[in-house]
């Protein structure tokens, strides 16, 4: 590896840092290519919408994703496993909205809830992912690193995988929702109908600026997809009259 | 097979649902009590027919009419579950008895009256067996055929005489002459018997058969034997089931949740060996505890597939310790424990697949282990019912267990059409209690809805929960909830969608008590 990555030059003869460090993190990305290469990583089913998202274009089995700032789009990572038959498990969310994790694809029939784990949070969690496909935790603030690469093996070893809502540190991307842009409401009137955001996703296979994508999370047809370029249709602030007294 | 009508005894307990409710949660027998069924009386005790309550009242008519009635709803799995230990006393003494329904059994009568020395001292015998299992206000008639020997025991009702009566051999027709047509039990036959000035089950049995048949059909025929005493129906004495519940005494009681469930061990693996030598599975148990104080507490525990020794010790231990953990003590010790089926299935239903179980097996037995860890109301399913709040929309269940009211109740009440609910995508974040939040006009001022449900002031800043207050960008509302406005507990709150500075979208409430945070959208 040594070998890969020095330089042909000395690094004072470099015409600029800028340069240099490019080079550096062009070569850290093949290193990391090298190391990711595995021959029983194989992906699960993944909903259109967010396959544009993720390394590889798939969720891969026996990884941890994290997703900050989102349940929406945690569910959405989950609906295309559970939509092709799979289990899927909630350990730690108490305030999940079960009505949203059906809006977003995910039959309630194969859903797990463990809203309180307590501090068997690292247990449960493994216990989960023995037997589902797919595991949404909000991990506890303290997390020892043993704990982080034991859960992981364990993963890795039953082909499960983990989302959390917040920061994994062995993650294979950590998606991050920023600009996030409400349609349909407004000042006084109009209801919320469809939300556009950005996501921007690192990942361990991805070097350098963060990948960015535009979505829908979800549209006016509670749909979620990626906002392609064309197409944007806008939402205008509409009276809410359902909304009567009952 | 004999030609004539059978010599039978039967055996009636009048108002047996109500008396069954008073055994199992132990009302006085002058208690009033009404049982009901879809919003009107099904049964009530005999107190409170002294009121002036009736079958068929509803239940705000029946309350007025007797102040201090106490209403449950009618349950008639306990009208079984009750009068078994009866049959069950009564064939410890007369063999070959047959369960009508819950409350009248009917038995021939040849037998115990050679045994007891006559039909009478039979009867009085049955009955002294009934009053010692606490049953006391039971009938008996004997007569030729079970239909003879059911109106000689409900006749006693009305002349409040001796408890047993006795229609003399062949002597049934006689008997039975006087009664309305309608004791038959076929409201369609007695409207048109009547139109046709026949009134009494004499009346009808002078006709003859042949002219009945053709009229009436083969149903008319049995109409018309039973009213002229010539009950075709023989007794059709039931196997007793076999016993498979399991129990354990305490001497001393426990006072020790992890003792109890380490002595109910040994029992726990018999109860379950016991049910797998006749070849059945349990899919639901009955657990029931008996503390020293003297209450008894039982629930059922379903179980997604069958239970197994550990399963039912799980159960065990659960019931016990409620939300507590398994080291806490019990208010009060535990003198017994007794666990029964109730609801077995042929094993071979069950058998695991030669290639290894099926996929919803290995869930069950990981979800059963985390249930091991976090205790039976940890591992939770989800449905949506219907409401307006998206708290109540969403409806939490016990792995394994059913949701209130069944499934059928929630699919029920979500396809209502919930007037008022919110439309736009659902907020994947409900919060489990609702949050303070702050919602300030500008310069400061309360934002408050009048009484014309009007806003005083359009919203200008808010404050997340723990957060500092940001300007507000978008907004909506008031929307109303007046839900039960009649009741103390009803709901009277208003509701807005409100988009902040940084995006973060909520779901707000305004009620007396000031501004909340219903959900997140995010």
């Amino acid at each position: 590896m040594s070998l890969a990555i020095a330089p042909s030059r000395p690094p004072a003869f470099a015409a600029g840092s800028a340069a240099v460090a490019s080079q550096v993190a062009e070569l850290q990305a093949r290193i990391r290519g090298m190391q990711t290469t595995r021959i029983d990583s194989h992906g699960l089913p993944t909903s259109p919408g967010v396959a544009e998202l993720l390394p590889g274009g798939v969720l891969r089995a026996g990884t941890a994703y994290a997703v900050l700032e989102s349940t929406t789009l945690a569910l959405a990572l989950l609906a295309g496993p559970s939509a092709a038959g799979a289990w899927c498990g909630v350990v730690g969310v108490p305030s999940l909205g079960v009505e949203a994790a059906a809006a977003a694809g995910i039959d309630l029939d194969r859903l797990v809830l463990v809203p309180e784990p307590g501090d068997q949070w690292l247990q449960v969690t493994a216990a989960l992912a023995d037997v589902v496909t797919v595991v949404l935790t909000r991990p506890p603030a303290s997390v020892s690193p043993a704990e982080v690469s034991r859960l992981s093996s364990r993963l890795r070893q039953r082909g499960s995988t983990l989302v959390t809502l917040g920061d994994w540190p062995q993650s294979e991307a950590t998606l991050r929702v920023t600009d996030d842009r409400w349609m349909g409401l407004g000042d006084g009137h109009g209801y919320l109908a469809a939300r556009r955001v950005t996501v921007a996703v690192t990942g361990r296979t991805l070097s350098g600026k963060p990948r960015r994508k535009q979505m829908w999370l979800p549209d006016s047809e509670q749909a979620i997809r990626s906002a392609g370029l064309a197409g944007v249709p806008t939402v205008h602030p509409t009276r809410h009259d359902e909304a009567a007294a009952s | 097979m004999t030609t004539g009508p059978v010599r039978t005894l039967l055996l009636w307990c009048p108002d047996w649902p109500t008396n069954a409710v008073a055994i199992e949660q132990n009302f006085g027998i002058d208690t009033p009590l009404a049982l009901i069924e879809r919003g009107e009386v099904f049964a009530c005790s005999p107190t409170a027919r002294r009121d002036g309550v009736r079958r068929g009242l509803r239940v705000r008519e029946a309350q007025s009419r007797c102040t201090d009635l106490i209403a449950l709803p009618y349950d008639p799995v306990l009208d079984h579950r009750a009068f078994e230990p009866v049959i069950a006393a009564v064939e410890e003494i007369v063999p070959g008895v047959q369960l009508s329904r819950p409350g009248t059994c009917v038995m021939r009568a040849r037998g115990p009256s050679r045994y007891y020395g006559g039909e009478r001292q039979a009867a009085q015998a049955l009955l002294d067996t009934l009053a010692g299992v606490g049953v006391r206000d039971a009938r008996v008639g004997i007569a030729d055929g079970p239909f003879a020997a059911e109106q000689a025991a409900k006749l006693q009702s009305v002349r409040e005489a001796d408890a047993i009566r006795i229609v003399p051999a062949e002597s049934s027709p006689e008997f039975l002459a006087p009664f309305g047509v309608d004791l038959l039990n076929r409201p369609e036959l007695a409207v048109l018997l009547q139109r046709l000035g026949i009134r009494t089950l004499g009346e009808f049995a002078a006709l003859d058969l042949l002219q009945v048949r053709d009229r009436f059909g083969p149903d008319g025929v049995l109409a018309h034997r039973l009213a002229s005493g010539f009950d075709p129906s023989d007794v059709d004495a039931r196997v007793p089931p076999a016993d498979h519940s399991s129990a354990l005494e305490f001497e001393p009681p426990l006072d020790r949740v992890d003792q109890v469930a380490f002595a109910f061990r040994t029992a726990a693996d018999e109860f379950v060996a016991r049910l797998q030598s006749s070849s059945l599975v349990a899919t639901a148990i009955r657990i029931e505890v008996k503390t020293e104080s003297g209450d008894s507490r039982s629930r059922t525990w379903l179980h997604p597939r069958w239970f197994t020794a550990g399963d039912v010790l799980d159960r065990v231990r659960w019931q016990l310790q409620g939300a507590g953990q398994a080291e806490s003590g019990l208010s009060s010790a535990i003198s017994s424990l007794r666990v029964e089926p109730e609801s077995v299935d042929p094993a071979g239903n069950h058998e695991a697949g030669l290639y290894g179980g099926a996929t919803d097996e290995r869930i069950h037995s990981g979800l059963s282990r985390v249930q091991g860890m976090v205790g039976h109301a940890g591992v939770l399913t989800a449905r949506i019912a219907g409401g307006r709040q998206p708290s109540e929309r969403r409806v939490l269940v016990p792995w394994g267990d059913l949701p209130p009211g069944g499934e059928a109740a929630v699919q029920a009440s979500s396809a209502l059409p919930w007037p008022g609910k919110l439309p736009g995508p659902p907020p994947a974040t409900v919060f489990p209690e609702r949050q303070s939040v702050t919602v300030l006009a500008a310069h400061g001022r309360d934002v408050l809805v009048d009484d014309r449900g009007e806003l005083t002031d359009a919203p200008v800043e808010f404050a997340a929960p723990g957060k500092a207050t940001v300007p507000v960008s978008a907004w909506a509302g008031p929307w109303p909830v007046t839900e039960r406005w009649w009741d103390a507990g009803g709901t009277r709150l208003h509701r807005f969608q409100l988009v902040d500075d940084s995006g973060a979208a909520w779901l707000l409430v305004l009620d007396d008590s000031g501004w909340w945070a219903e959900a997140r959208y995010d």
